[in-house]
């Protein structure tokens, strides 16, 4: 028997019940768009990360205090032995790790903003003049931090963008005095705008010189000190200089973290690769639950063309040619189910983004090759049941079921 | 043409077997018009399957123009049934959402015949049934003759040799029955074998052999006038 004329027929028999058929293809067209959708949006999530977190600047080290491990194990803070991260760490980080470019320390706090009878609460980062170049963030007009502010604690402060704005909205803001929690700062610059990065608005912050802000929040350690080395290949070894001097200082103890970018990369790659895993692996269960609904249906279709396959059996029709009609009917369900759900899910993956922007996705031509070739999978596996039971029906048996 | 020697068949029902043939043997020869008549549980039904090749017997051999069907796998049967034989049920059993002209196809597509030639083959038969004009009706929206008469075409589309008919006149009012009846009569004027089933004294004198089975054995085998 030629496939294109059993083609045709199981294709008239889907089209002679068309609201069943649509409905069997409902279930497989649901999971197939719910698999591209997921993983799509999983997939989204993990190219915006690793985009935002390479966007930070190259080649990072982020040391922070207490000893805190990436990779599972916890630690609790025995009170005492945790030393904090110091100015003069960083600056001997700076002088003495050859490795580094640079040694940035940062201290990290809130405070409100006034300006004549405007005040909002921002977030401010106390710096160094080298923050600009290992954060990529840098002044629009105007001046950042310099050394000499560091050195004796001079209460300037730089804008960022939508700070300046709200505050000041087109007025020159350079040389205006703002009161930062109730002390006076002048304003020496404007950040350049670049936007939000990893759901924190970095237009929407304060820079202090590091040591005002320890004045300012009345500490006497660091948030962190951001590190850079000019080659990726240099990172491991950094990692090991700073260890070594920060803990010569810190009485032989590691009572510190020091962060890689890599490290930080790799550990959200793989948060997010099971993230998508488990998505498509739920959505893989509706796909399943689809394919059941074919087999359901193709038993149910079975059983109503009894006397058909007799009469088709009666008149030469071979086992493998009642098998491939409603195998190809199976199929044809999932298959044409799955080229929809194909459609309506990488459509829908294309157009929440325009909608919802905090939801990145990105198609993959995997998920895509994946979802079919299992959609197309799941036709054939649940289609051998039912199309079996039909070939091997007794024509006689079959001829006088009523 | 079809040698039965010995044929029995057993069907188990729970814990006791039915004999429904027991030890048929029968000859019939190329061009003849055999009636097969018995009352209903006689096994003839029963035969006319075993000889259209629709089951297989329990025990005895079965030879269709020389060929031993008895040891024949499904895939063969199946061949043998489309190449070699032609239906008709007493229900007419055509496909019921397919035309008429759809309904004479069926066949051929099994015996790998491409679309064009077995359209140019079923539409003179249809036309030769004197169904012109009902080429793309559905079997719902032709009467009980109409249906029979498809079917007959349907049955003669691969040019088989042996015709069963399995009373093939038991729906049917009376007219139309003698008009399915006329055209068996001349089919097998024109060389075609047909076997016919059929509890109706009317319709079995037509034949030119009558066979009587009873309780699964023949009772009677004569030649009609």
């Amino acid at each position: 028997m030629n496939l294109p004329e059993t083609f045709r027929v199981s294709l008239e028999a889907i089209l002679s019940n068309k609201v069943r058929s649509s409905l069997t293809m409902l279930g497989v067209i649901i999971g197939v768009m719910a698999v591209i959708l997921l993983v799509s949006i999983g997939e989204g999530a993990r190219v915006y990360i690793t985009k935002e977190l390479t966007g930070l600047g190259t080649n990072l080290l982020i040391i922070q205090p207490g000893k805190t491990s990436a990779s599972g194990g916890f630690h609790p803070p025995s009170a005492g032995t945790v030393r904090k991260l110091t100015y003069d760490d960083s600056q001997a980080l700076r002088r003495r790790a050859w490795l580094l470019t640079d040694a940035v320390p940062i201290v990290i706090g809130t405070g409100r903003i006034k300006f004549q009878n405007l005040g909002r609460d921002v977030m401010i980062i106390g710096a160094t003049p080298e923050f600009q170049r290992v954060r990529n963030l840098f002044v629009d007009s105007g001046s950042f931090v310099s050394q000499g502010d560091v050195d004796s604690k001079v209460k300037i402060i730089i804008l960022g963008a939508k700070v300046k704005e709200e505050v000041f909205g087109d007025q020159n803001a350079l040389g205006r005095v703002v009161m930062l929690s109730d002390t006076r700062y002048r304003v020496v610059g404007v950040m350049r705008k670049k936007g939000t990065s990893l759901g924190m608005d970095v237009d929407d912050v304060v820079y202090i010189p590091v040591t005002s802000g320890q004045e300012l929040f009345d500490t006497d350690s660091l948030f962190e000190i951001i590190a850079s080395t000019p080659r990726a290949e240099d990172v491991d070894k950094a990692s090991a200089q700073i260890k070594d001097i920060l803990m010569k200082r810190h009485a032989h103890k590691e009572d510190f973290t020091i962060q890689t970018q890599g490290a930080i990369l790799s550990t959200m790659n793989m948060i997010l690769g099971v993230l998508t895993a488990v998505l498509g692996g739920i959505a893989g269960i509706s796909l399943l639950v689809g394919g059941i609904g074919i087999m359901n249906i193709m038993l149910v279709s079975v059983r109503e063309r009894t006397r058909e396959i007799g009469i088709r059996k009666a008149l030469g029709a071979r086992n493998k040619d009642i098998m491939a009609q409603f195998m190809i009917e199976a199929m044809t369900l999932s298959g044409v189910g799955g080229v929809i759900g194909i459609l309506i899910g990488v459509g829908l993956a294309l157009l929440i983004p325009v909608f919802v922007d905090v939801l990145p996705t990105s198609v993959s031509a995997w998920s895509i090759i994946m979802a079919f070739t299992f959609s197309a999978a799941v036709g054939v596996f649940f289609g051998v049941y039912p199309a079996r039971k039909a070939s091997l029906q007794d024509p006689i048996q079959a001829l006088r079921y009523e | 043409m079809i040698e039965l020697s010995d044929i029995t068949k057993t069907y188990r029902m729970g814990e006791v077997d039915l004999t429904v043939l027991d030890g048929v043997s029968l000859g019939i020869k190329q061009g003849e018009f055999v009636a097969i008549m018995g009352p209903s549980g006689s096994g003839k039904s029963t035969l006319m399957n075993i000889i259209g090749c629709l089951d297989r017997p329990t025990s005895g051999v079965y030879r269709f123009e020389d060929r031993e069907i008895s040891t024949m796998n499904d895939d063969e049967l199946a061949s043998v049934r489309n190449i070699k034989i032609g239906f008709v049920f007493q229900t007419f059993n055509l496909l019921p959402r397919f035309s008429a002209l759809k309904n004479v196809e069926v066949p051929l597509i099994y015996s790998g015949v491409p679309a064009r030639e077995r359209r140019e083959r079923a539409i003179p038969l249809l036309e030769k049934v004197g169904l012109a004009d009902r080429l793309h009706h559905k079997p719902t929206e032709l009467s009980g003759g109409q249906q029979q008469r498809v079917a007959i075409a349907r049955a003669l589309v691969n040019h088989p040799p042996l015709l069963l008919a399995d009373e093939p006149t038991g729906n049917l009012d009376s007219r139309s029955g003698e008009e399915i009846l006329h055209i068996l009569t001349n089919l097998n004027d024109q060389g075609v074998t047909i076997i016919l089933v059929t509890h109706d004294q009317n319709v079995g004198t037509r034949c030119k052999r009558m066979i009587n089975l009873k309780d699964g054995q023949i009772v009677g085998d004569r030649v009609c006038a």
